[in-house]
C-alpha cells in the first residue's frame, strides 16, 4: 500500500467549503422544531430608565401571542445574572466590582438595547406585534455615555453600588524603575490616543433555538456560539442552575464569530429557560438592528503613551495610562481584554527595560464592551507602533531602523518582559527585513514624487507588532484571575474500517478546523484525508473543550489533537509488536505502516485499527480492545506570533479620501499546515483592521442613542477598499507544542491599523499634520488637513 | 412587516383609480419602501406595484431628448447602448447607484419621486435640465425637488418618464458615503447651448443647481475656474459624515474634477 501524500503544508482546498458554497451548511437559523414559538425580544429605548410597571396583558392580548416573559418572571425561578469568566483584582489587592446581569432587566435599563421582556407567538411577526404593543413604564434617567466622562464627578451612576462607575483601577510594571528610566531619558515622546469602538458584525447574525424534552427533563440549546461547551457550563452553573448532563449545546455551522460569539448571551438563557417553561421549543434570530445594539462591542479605550530614550533611540521606559469602557454591564470575558491581554503586550517586540501601565476600567450607559479580533493586543499594537512611529520622527531617524536598534535580538529569547510574558522565540529583523523587501521601501520615495507629480500625498507607515495567544497555560491563567481552564481537549476515534472520526472541543467558524485538522491526522496516521472526519460544536458528542478565540484553534486545540494521535500510535505498537511476535520497543511507525525494524514484516494502520475492534489476536492480557484516544492539551506558555507590516497610502488632500495602495504583510506563525488558509486568516484580519483604521466608528449621541446603528451609517470594508496585498511569512518555530505553530486568526486585525495611521499621518507630514484619529474618513483627514493649514497660515502673517 | 393590502394592475389608469388614499404608497423598484415596511417605519394600508404597467418601461429618443420610462431600471440606464451614445455621463451615474442588486431592482421614477436628499438622479434632473413627465402634466426639473424628501407632485400623481436634453457634455462626479454608498455630495457638470449647468446632489435638503459655479464656467470652462469658486456652507446638511463646510468644499472640488472629465 502506498502512503497517502503528505499535505501538511501544502494548500489543499477546503473542504467544508462545498457546502458552504452550495448552500447546504446548517446554520442555527435553518434549524425548525414542530411547534416551535418565535421570540421577540423587548429591547430599551433608553440609555437609562427606571423599569416600572410592564403590563404584560397589553402583550397577550395580541393575535398569535402563546406567552410574555419578563426579569420579575426570571427573577421568581431563581435565574441567576450573566457571570464573567475573569476576576481583576485591582491596585491594593481590591477586586473588579461585579454588578449584576440579569438576562431580563430588573428595576432598571443601562443601555439602549437592554433586554426587558420576552413575548413568544406563534409567528415571528406575531411575536413582533405583541413586542410592540407591550407597555413598559420606563422613567428615563441620566445616562454616562463617553468613556471620558464616565469616571469624572458627578456623573451618572451606572450601577448603585460602583463608586465613580469604576470598575478596577489596575496595574502592571514597576512604577518605580519606570520613574527612574524617564529621568534619566534624553528624550521622551508622548502621545494622546483614542482606539475607536466597533461593532464586531459577523455576517451570521446570533441566534439561538431552545428545547425541552419533559420525557427526560433534558434542554437543548442550539446557538451561534465559538464554545458550546463554555455556554452550556456557565448558563448552567452560574445563570439556569440546571445540571449539566441535562444541558446539550449544539453551535452547529456558525457565520462569523471574531470574538463577538464568544460570550453567553442573555438570551441562550431565555430561550432555554423559556422552551421549559411554555413545554414548546423557542427560536430567536437576531435581526441586523439587533446586532448592532446588543453584540459585544469591541475596543473603546482612552489612552496617554510616553516613551523615553537615550540619545541615540535606545528605549529606556515606557509610561501607559488607559481608561477603557465596559459598557454597562461586564461581559463574559470583558475584564481580562484590557489587562492580561493588553498591558502585557506592551513591550511589544522591543527590549524596553522599564513599564508602567495603569488601566481604569468604567461602566457607561452602553453596549457591553468585550473581547473583538484581538482583544486586547490591537489597542496595546495601536499605541506602541504609533507611539515608536511618532518617536521616530521627533528623532529624525528611520522608522525601521529605530524599531531594530531596540528589537528583542534571537539570541536574547527565551526573554521575560517587563510585563509578564516570556516570549519563546522570534527573529524580528528577519521579517522587518523582508517585508522592507517585499513593499520596494528602497523605492519608496520615487512613488512618493510620482505622486506628488498628480496632485496626491503618499505616505508610507510601519508595524511591527506582537501578539500573545493560544491562550492558556491554566495555571498562569488562573493566578491572573481566569476563572476556567484553558485546555483543549480532543479525542480521535479510529473506525474498525480504518476510517477516523475527531471530535474537537474548538469550534470553527469560518477557520477551516475540518481541513486543517485533518490534514494534521491524515499525516500523522498515514490515512488519507478522506478518510478523515472533523466533528466540532456539540456537547454531545464532543470532549468538555474550551472552544476557539485568541487564535487557539490550532496551537492548542491541534496540539490535544496531535496528544491523542500519539496515544493512537502508541497502543497500536503494542497491538502490531503481538500480531508481529516482535518486542514493542522494536516496532517502528511510519506512513501509516507499522514495521519490526530491520525486517520485512509490516502491519498497516487499517489492519491494526480492524484487530483492535475485531480482536482475535490481541495482546489481551495487556491491552483492552478498540482504538479510541482522548487528550487533554494544557498548553506551556502563549505562543508569540509576530511581523512587520508596512502599508503605502495615497490621500487626495482636496477631499481627504486615503487610498490603500500597498500592503505589505510578513508574519511569523511558527509551522503552517495550510499556507492558504494562513493566508486567507491574514487577509480577512487585514481587511477588518483596515476597516478600524479607515472605516469603522461607533458613534453613540449624548443621549446614548446608538447613532451608527445600521450599514447606513455604520461603514464596513468592503471588497472596493482592500489592496492587493504582498504577502509572505518567516518561521521560527514554537519552542513549546508538539506542531511548532503560534497561530495566525488575530495578526492581521491586531498589526494593520498602526500601520495604515502611521502611512497616513506620514502623508500629511509636509501639510503640517501630526496626527490622525481612527477612523481616518475623509473627513477626519480633510479636517485635519484644513486645521494645519489654517495655523500654517497663522504662523506665517 | 405590517399586513397591507397588494394591487399589481396593468395600465397606468388602473393604477391611479387605485389610489384613493395617501396611505396607499406605490412600489416601483421598491428600493426604499420595501426596507422601510420591514422596519416597521411605514404602514401603508396598500401597495400599487408599478411592475407590470408596460407604458411605463423603454428608453427612447424623442428629437434632443432621452426619454427614460419610470420604470427603467438603473442597470437599464447604465447598460443601454442609446444612453451611452447620447449621455454617457448619465449612464455612469446609473451605475455608480447602489450595488447590482440595487440596481437590477430600484427604478429611476422611483428614485426621483422619492427624492432622497442623497440620491444620484436628482443631480442629472438638475444639472441637465430634465422635464419630469407625469400622468397629469410635465414639470421642469429645476422646479421638481422642493425639499428633504418632498417635490412638486401631487396626491395621486406618478411619474411616467423623465426626459434628459442631450447635452453637448456631460460629466458626474459623486463622493459616496463609505457605509451607506449614497452622495456625499455628487456633482454633475453640462455643457449646453444655454451655457453651463451645474447640478448638485448630496450636500443640501435636495437637489439644486449652483449659479455661483455656472457662473465661472461659463466665464471659463476649466477645471481651475470651478475649484477656484468657494461654496457657501449656509444651509447645506452636516451629519456625521460630513460637516456642512466639508460638503461645501466636496462641491467646488467635484465640479472641478467634472470640468476636468469633459474636457
Amino acid at each position: 500500500m502506498n502512503a497517502p501524500v503528505k499535505t501538511v503544508g501544502t494548500s489543499v482546498k477546503r473542504t467544508e467549503d462545498a457546502r458552504f458554497l452550495t448552500g447546504r451548511g446548517r446554520y442555527t437559523d435553518d434549524i425548525n422544531r414542530p411547534g416551535q414559538l418565535y421570540a421577540a425580544f423587548v429591547r430599551s429605548p433608553h440609555a437609562h430608565a427606571v423599569l416600572g410597571e410592564i403590563d404584560t396583558q397589553s402583550a397577550l392580548d395580541v393575535p398569535g401571542v402563546a406567552a410574555v416573559f419578563t426579569g420579575a418572571d426570571m427573577a421568581a425561578d431563581g435565574v441567576g445574572g450573566l457571570p464573567c469568566g475573569w476576576q481583576v483584582i485591582g491596585k491594593s489587592g481590591v477586586p473588579m466590582k461585579e454588578p449584576p446581569h440579569p438576562p431580563l432587566a430588573v428595576g432598571r435599563v443601562r443601555h439602549v438595547g437592554d433586554t426587558v421582556a420576552v413575548v413568544l407567538a406563534e409567528s415571528r411577526n406575531a411575536a413582533k406585534d405583541g413586542a410592540e404593543a407591550l407597555m413598559i413604564d420606563y422613567d428615563p434617567q441620566p445616562a454616562v455615555v463617553h468613556l471620558a466622562d464616565a469616571g469624572a464627578p458627578g456623573a451618572a451612576q451606572v450601577h448603585d453600588d460602583v463608586a465613580g462607575n469604576v470598575c478596577y483601577d489596575w496595574e502592571i510594571g514597576d512604577k518605580a524603575a519606570t520613574d527612574a528610566a524617564f529621568e534619566g531619558a534624553a528624550h521622551v515622546t508622548r502621545l494622546d490616543l483614542v482606539n475607536n469602538r466597533l461593532i464586531p458584525n459577523a455576517i451570521e447574525p446570533r441566534a439561538a433555538v431552545g428545547e425541552y424534552d419533559p420525557a427526560d427533563g433534558s434542554y437543548t440549546l442550539t446557538t451561534t456560539s465559538q464554545n458550546p461547551h463554555v455556554i452550556r457550563l456557565l448558563m448552567c452553573a452560574f445563570v439556569l442552575n440546571l445540571p449539566e448532563h441535562k444541558v446539550r449545546v449544539v453551535a452547529p455551522d456558525v457565520g462569523g464569530g471574531f470574538g463577538s460569539k464568544i460570550f453567553h448571551y442573555a438570551e441562550e438563557a431565555v430561550v432555554t429557560w423559556a422552551a421549559a417553561k411554555v413545554g414548546r421549543p423557542i427560536k430567536w434570530t437576531a435581526e441586523r438592528g439587533e446586532s448592532f445594539m446588543t453584540d459585544c462591542h469591541g475596543r473603546d479605550h482612552v489612552s496617554t503613551a510616553e516613551l523615553a530614550m537615550d540619545a541615540d533611540g535606545t528605549f529606556l521606559g515606557l509610561r501607559v495610562r488607559t481608561l477603557a469602557n465596559m459598557g454597562a454591564y461586564l461581559s463574559t470575558f470583558a475584564s481580562s481584554v484590557p489587562t492580561y491581554l493588553y498591558a502585557t503586550l506592551l513591550a511589544g517586540q522591543y527590549r524596553t527595560p522599564a513599564i508602567h501601565a495603569e488601566v481604569k476600567a468604567l461602566f457607561t450607559h452602553t453596549t457591553p464592551v468585550d473581547a473583538y479580533r484581538g482583544a486586547g493586543r490591537p489597542e496595546a499594537t495601536y499605541l506602541l507602533e504609533k507611539l515608536v512611529e511618532k518617536a521616530a520622527r521627533e528623532m529624525k531617524m528611520d522608522p525601521a531602523e529605530l524599531r531594530r536598534k531596540n528589537f528583542i535580538r534571537p539570541d536574547q529569547f527565551p526573554y521575560a518582559t517587563p510585563v509578564a510574558l516570556t516570549y519563546d522565540t522570534g527573529d524580528y529583523a528577519a521579517s522587518l527585513d523582508r517585508a522592507l523587501e517585499l513593499s520596494e521601501y528602497a523605492t519608496f520615495a520615487e512613488r512618493r514624487a510620482a505622486s506628488e507629480a498628480n496632485g496626491k500625498l503618499r505616505g508610507v507607515g510601519f508595524s511591527c507588532y506582537i501578539e500573545a495567544c493560544g491562550i492558556a497555560p491554566s495555571a498562569v491563567a488562573g493566578a491572573l484571575g481566569a476563572r476556567a481552564g484553558l485546555y483543549e481537549a480532543a479525542e480521535v476515534r479510529f473506525n474498525p474500517t480504518g476510517s477516523v472520526t475527531v471530535f474537537t472541543g474548538s469550534h470553527s467558524h469560518g477557520q477551516g478546523h475540518e481541513t486543517t485538522f485533518a490534514q494534521i491526522v491524515a499525516d500523522r496516521l498515514g490515512v488519507p484525508m478522506a478518510n478523515v472526519e472533523i466533528v466540532h460544536g456539540d456537547t454531545n458528542r464532543i470532549p468538555f473543550g474550551m472552544g476557539t478565540y485568541g487564535s487557539r484553534s490550532l496551537a492548542v486545540g491541534g496540539s490535544a489533537i496531535v496528544r491523542a494521535i500519539d496515544k493512537i500510535i502508541d497502543k497500536g505498537k503494542k497491538i502490531a509488536a503481538h500480531m508481529l511476535e516482535a518486542g514493542e520497543g522494536d516496532i517502528e511507525f511510519k506512513d501509516g505502516v507499522f514495521s519490526v525494524a530491520g525486517t520485512d514484516k509490516s502491519l498497516t494502520m487499517g489492519e491494526i485499527a480492524f484487530q483492535a475492534y475485531v480482536p482475535h489476536n490481541f495482546p489481551h492480557d495487556k491491552l483492552e480492545p478498540g482504538l479510541d484516544e482522548s487528550a487533554f492539551y494544557d498548553p506551556g506558555n502563549f505562543t508569540y506570533p509576530a511581523g512587520t507590516y508596512i502599508c503605502e497610502v495615497e490621500v487626495d488632500p482636496d477631499t481627504g479620501h486615503v487610498t490603500v495602495d500597498r500592503f505589505t504583510a510578513v508574519d511569523d506563525f511558527g509551522t503552517i499546515i495550510n499556507p492558504m488558509i494562513v493566508e486567507g486568516q491574514v487577509h480577512g484580519g487585514v481587511a477588518q483592521g483596515l476597516g478600524q483604521a479607515l472605516l469603522e466608528g461607533c458613534v453613540y449621541d449624548d443621549e446614548g442613542q446608538l447613532v451608527t446603528g445600521s450599514y447606513m451609517d455604520y461603514a464596513m470594508p468592503r471588497a472596493l477598499h482592500i489592496p492587493d496585498y504582498r504577502f509572505d511569512f518567516t518561521c521560527t518555530p514554537c519552542t513549546h507544542n508538539p506542531l511548532g505553530a503560534k497561530g495566525c486568526g488575530e495578526a492581521g486585525a491586531i498589526g494593520s491599523p498602526p500601520a495604515i495611521i502611521n502611512a497616513i499621518i506620514d502623508a500629511l507630514g509636509p501639510l503640517g499634520v501630526d496626527d490622525i484619529p481612527m477612523p481616518a474618513t475623509p473627513h477626519t483627514v480633510w479636517q485635519a488637513i484644513q486645521a494645519a493649514r489654517a495655523s500654517t497660515a497663522q504662523a506665517a502673517e | 412587516m405590517y399586513a397591507f393590502e397588494y394591487h399589481r394592475p396593468s395600465s397606468l389608469d388602473e393604477a391611479v383609480a387605485l389610489l384613493t388614499s395617501d396611505d396607499i404608497k406605490l412600489l416601483a423598484g421598491g428600493q426604499t419602501l420595501i426596507p422601510t415596511l420591514k422596519q416597521r417605519l411605514a404602514m401603508p394600508d396598500a401597495l400599487v406595484d408599478l411592475g407590470r404597467i408596460e407604458a411605463l418601461k423603454g428608453i427612447r429618443t424623442e428629437g434632443d431628448s432621452i426619454v427614460i420610462g419610470a420604470r427603467t431600471t438603473h442597470a437599464e440606464v447604465a447598460a443601454s447602448e442609446e444612453v451611452r451614445a447620447a449621455i454617457p455621463a448619465l449612464a455612469r451615474l446609473a451605475g455608480l447607484i447602489g450595488d447590482p442588486q440595487v440596481r437590477n431592482r430600484g427604478t429611476i421614477g422611483g428614485s426621483v419621486a422619492n427624492a432622497d436628499p442623497a440620491a444620484d438622479y436628482p443631480a442629472a434632473v438638475v444639472g441637465l435640465g430634465a422635464t419630469i413627465h407625469t400622468n397629469q402634466r410635465t414639470i421642469p426639473g429645476d422646479s421638481f425637488f422642493e425639499d428633504l424628501f418632498t417635490t412638486a407632485l401631487d396626491d395621486n400623481e406618478l411619474i411616467t418618464a423623465v426626459a434628459f436634453p442631450i447635452p453637448q457634455a456631460a460629466a458626474y462626479e459623486k463622493f459616496a458615503n463609505p457605509a451607506s454608498g449614497y452622495a456625499v455630495v455628487g456633482v454633475m457638470v453640462a455643457k449646453t447651448a444655454g451655457g453651463p449647468r451645474v447640478g448638485v446632489t448630496g450636500a443640501g435638503p435636495c437637489a439644486f443647481r449652483a449659479p455661483a459655479l455656472e457662473e465661472a464656467l461659463a466665464g471659463a470652462f476649466t477645471p481651475e475656474a470651478a475649484k477656484g469658486v468657494s461654496m457657501p456652507a449656509t444651509g447645506l446638511n452636516a451629519d456625521i459624515h460630513a460637516s456642512a463646510e466639508y460638503r461645501a468644499a466636496l462641491i467646488s472640488v467635484l465640479a472641478s474634477r467634472a470640468v476636468a472629465a469633459i474636457g
